[in-house]
């Protein structure tokens, strides 16, 4: 069973990491569209494993759902062609060292942070009982109300922003 | 055994590749797509260290993060369809008015 968990993660962790390459290499728009709607159902995967089966759904519906719907709309409403990838030498060379340089940064940082062991109230057999979606609701309208209702706020802006933006002549 | 490590580190993959991306491609939405590839790599730290912690908290902000995910990507794609209508084109090479 362990190594069955095991053999899932790495075969999911690799597929995500090709996905997430091929968004950033394929020289059609829609193809690395596509690709990231890979990378984020291995997401969705990765949140269920770590007993999160409501983000998971969340990510499905929000993520491969509604915002990349919007991102194919955007590209095949102003029908992008295939582009030139890495016209400047000099350009990706420097992209490469700077990502690999924080890469090596964060592993540093993970390496030296320890993370606590002693195991907090929600384990998974408390989401077994009382539900995911609950503990999540519990903790969104007691502790982090004020954030929920400025997130509201928000969508509100970006909704007004996006229809004067989309329609006037900017 | 699937540590937070593992979870960590393979975060940190995503990342990486979101950022060579953002530097390297020239099309304003395939770098759109880059940014959200490092959100949700940010994402997938929050949810891993909330799982292991056991603490709600870290998945609450993970729900932040999609809410501001979705206002960026209304008002990121209004901006890239205003551009287009003026340039022909969302290179960003042309997006050269404010460049000294």
């Amino acid at each position: 069973m362990e190594i069955l968990q095991q053999l899932f993660f790495y075969l999911v962790a690799l597929v995500s990491v090709i996905s997430g390459f091929l968004v950033i290499r394929c020289k059609n728009p829609i193809n690395s569209a596509i690709s990231l709607v890979m990378t984020f159902f291995c997401l969705a995967m990765f949140y269920v494993m770590l007993h999160a089966p409501f983000m998971a759904a969340i990510q499905l519906m929000v993520y491969a759902g509604a915002i990349m719907v919007l991102i194919i709309f955007v590209i095949m409403l102003l029908n992008l062609g295939s582009e030139v990838v890495g016209r400047y030498r000099h350009a990706v060379t420097g992209a490469f060292i700077a990502s690999g340089l924080m890469f090596f940064q964060i592993l540093i940082l993970i390496k030296k942070g320890d993370v606590s062991t002693v195991p907090g109230a929600i384990n998974a057999e408390v989401v077994e009982t009382v539900g995911h979606t609950e503990l999540i609701g519990k903790a969104l309208f007691t502790d982090f109300l004020l954030p929920f209702e400025i997130a509201s706020i928000l969508l509100l802006v970006a909704i007004v922003g996006a229809v004067v933006l989309a329609k006037r002549d900017v | 055994m699937i540590t937070v490590y593992h979870y960590m580190v393979l975060s940190a993959i995503l990342f990486s590749l979101g950022t060579i991306g953002v530097l390297t491609r020239r099309n304003a939405i395939v770098i759109f797509m880059c940014v959200e590839l490092m959100l949700n790599a940010v994402n997938l730290t929050f949810i891993a260290l909330s799982s292991h912690l056991g603490n709600m908290d870290g998945q609450v902000f993970v729900f932040f993060i999609m809410t501001v995910a979705a206002a960026e990507a209304a008002v990121g794609l209004a901006l890239m369809i205003a551009f287009y209508r003026n340039r022909e084109s969302i290179d960003v090479e042309e997006f050269n008015l404010l460049k000294w």
